[in-house]
């Protein structure tokens, strides 16, 4: 018996996926970033957290410049002397660090949360689902803000303040979908074996959900990276010794207007190559699971 | 004596969930009217072991709602549904896999994400009819009884044609090893080419396995051919019930008549068809049925009497029953 004839869903997606040579272009590109990032020590002259390695004579040089280490600093140097391109890999690890937590978290708990109020339908399901709403209805931003303030700084307050306020975009999802899949045959046909309500909503309601959720992952992974930089760079991020990409923005800022522009332009153009490519590959995946845009 | 199947004065309603609009109403002292629809309304029925009983009826009028109860899908709002004297339901929870069900349209009735193997072995495993590690061969043989390449096990419901996911569902359903197979309308969506290929193996199948059958239809000619006995159901209820023969010669309800007549296929002698018009006017809606019997108003028979109070199913000969106060004679047939 052999499994080559056998069309899985994720084969037949993948074959229309490349069709899209844009996307599959993103797609190369997001997981090119990805292995950088994680591969940065492995890439880069210098280690940007070991403070003992900075001068501050080798501060705000442009890019070419060789510094007190003896190499090239290719994209030049920040305010406290470090290696921007360094800088910047390890900048992106933290982001896709963040983004991919948050996101999988947030997919992870508010999937939980929607199927659960479908499921369990009654007063249940309309408080939670009320709950939902009315945090959906605040800027994540906001929310994100006041939690940070609150938690302090750090990895992990960060992430749970982006999950705080991210997987209402992934419950109310989930929910729908769930609702939608469950009014459907095969579901009643599970239901009628007799199978046990919550092995039918693991086995069968939660792999039909996923394809929305999976559109809404990328899009919030996306959208907890920009959510990182912007809290970094308003200061309220990531502690100044593991700078992020918004924080080297934010430092750079300052120098802008006097012709240093590498130290913000750089970063930022990272930070944008990467959101960019995350929401083309979503916006595909987005575009394949829809049946009206469908040929 | 128990009868093998009995569904027991089977009431099914649906209400449509309460507003808060209607509440608000409700509080300010308006009278918000309570519409359900009773889309099964005091039915009856028995089945023998290894028969099959047929119901047919036209679209809407509870067919499937009555099906569902007798597989234990849906809990009936009032009545029992007993399988060898056991309710097949208790507290809206299914207590047999004795009772599966192929369901209309196989391109809803499978699970787009599952292998068509794994979605054949999940109800016997789970049941312990089988062990997993037996599973595979289980599943390999109920694929080669339905007429299906055992290879075919690993692939996904879209790689299937209509036909062929029918076949699926069914192997699924007798994978379960019921003693009561409810069909639901199970060859409606199929193209009519391969409407008999499903139906001869559902015959060679029910004759191998002994099954027992509740087949739903809307095509009387492939209930005819199925069925041991046929129920006909019009807004809810039973009208009429005999031996498949007996009801297809001599129907002896109106709508029975009005049905048999509207088979293009079917030909009666003129005279029986001059009387009627096969099925004048409109259903009455099912959220505000006359009162009497459902079918007076559009009855060629019509009397005052059918208007007001609806007649009960009556056993007139030979095991028929019928739910009418001017029966059209059927001892010609007899
Ligand atoms: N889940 C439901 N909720 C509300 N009304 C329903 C539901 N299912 C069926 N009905 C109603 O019950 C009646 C009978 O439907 P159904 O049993 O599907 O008929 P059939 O199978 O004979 O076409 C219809 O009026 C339909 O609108
Ligand atoms: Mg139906």
């Amino acid at each position: 018996m052999s499994a080559s004839d056998t069309q899985s869903p994720l084969r037949l997606f993948w074959r229309e996926f490349s069709e899209n040579k844009f996307a599959v272009g993103s797609l190369v590109v997001v997981v090119l970033l990805a292995v950088v990032a994680f591969l940065a020590p492995l890439l880069v002259p210098q280690d940007p957290y070991n403070l003992e390695l900075l001068s501050l004579l080798d501060a705000r040089r442009p890019p070419g410049f060789v510094g007190s280490g003896g190499y090239v600093h290719v994209l030049g140097t920040d305010p406290q002397g470090r290696d921007l391109l360094s800088a910047i890999f390890y900048g992106l690890r933290i982001s896709i660090i963040i983004g991919l937590a948050a996101g999988a978290i947030a997919l992870v708990l508010g999937t939980i949360v929607g199927i659960f109020a479908a499921y369990a339908g009654g007063w249940i399901e309309t408080v939670l689902m009320r709950v939902i709403d009315l945090q959906l209805s605040f800027p994540a931003i906001l929310l994100a803000l006041v939690l940070v303030a609150l938690l302090g700084q750090g990895k992990g307050q960060l992430i749970a303040a982006l999950v705080a306020a991210q997987y209402a975009y992934f419950a109310r999802t989930a929910y729908g979908a769930a609702k939608a899949e469950r009014r459907k045959d095969y579901v009643e046909a599970a239901l009628a074996t007799p199978l046990a309500g919550y092995k039918v909503a693991v086995r069968h309601l939660l792999p039909n959900c996923m394809p929305p959720l999976i559109v809404v992952a990328t899009v919030q992974i996306a959208n907890a990276i920009s959510l990182e930089a912007t809290l970094s760079f308003l200061g309220l991020g990531l502690p100044v010794t593991e700078p992020s990409l918004g924080m080297l923005i934010s430092n750079g800022f300052p120098y802008m207007m006097s012709g240093r522009y590498w130290i913000s332009v750089f970063p930022g153009i990272a930070l944008i190559i990467l959101i960019v490519a995350i929401n083309v590959v979503g916006d595909q995946i987005r575009d394949q699971f829809n049946p009206r845009l469908r040929k | 004596m128990d009868a093998f199947f009995e569904v027991e004065n089977v009431v099914r309603e649906f209400r449509p969930p309460v507003t808060l609009g209607d509440k608000i109403a409700a509080r300010l002292g308006a009278k918000v009217e309570m519409r359900s629809v009773k889309a099964v309304n005091d039915v009856s029925l028995t089945l023998e072991k290894g028969k099959t009983l047929g119901l047919v009826g036209e679209s809407g009028c509870g067919k499937s709602t009555l099906g569902k109860v007798a597989a234990g899908i849906l809990a009936p709002t009032a009545g029992t549904v007993l399988l060898d004297g056991k309710p097949v339901m208790t507290d809206g929870r299914k207590q047999t896999t004795r009772v599966q069900t192929v369901f209309q349209d196989p391109f809803a009735s499978l699970d787009p994400r599952m292998k068509v193997g794994d979605a054949v072995a999940e109800g016997p495993i789970e049941h312990g009819l089988v062990t997993r590690a037996d599973a595979r061969a289980y599943v390999l043989d109920w694929f080669a009884r339905v007429g299906l390449d055992p290879s075919y096990a690993n692939r996904y419901p879209h790689q299937f044609s209509g036909g062929q996911r029918q076949r699926i569902a069914i192997a699924r359903a007798l994978a379960m090893q019921p003693d009561l197979l409810i069909c639901d309308e199970p060859v409606a969506s199929l193209d009519v080419s391969i409407q008999a290929q499903v139906i001869n193996l559902f015959l060679d199948l029910r004759r191998d396995l002994d099954l027992t059958c509740l087949f739903i239809s809307h095509d009387l000619s492939v209930v005819r051919h199925v069925s041991d006995r046929v129920a006909v159901m019009y807004l809810g209820r039973i009208v009429e019930e005999a031996p498949t023969e007996a009801l297809f010669e001599a129907p002896a309800h109106p709508y029975t008549r009005a049905l048999i007549a509207s088979i293009p296929k079917l030909v009666l002698n003129r005279e029986t068809l001059v009387e009627f018009d096969p099925i004048a006017g409109e259903i009455p809606s099912p959220l505000s049925p006359p009162p009497g019997c459902y079918f007076a108003p559009r009855c060629p028979l019509a009397a005052d009497r059918c208007r007001e109070t609806a007649p009960d199913l009556r056993t007139t000969e030979n095991g028929r029953r019928v739910a009418c106060y001017f029966p059209v004679s059927t001892r010609g047939a007899d």
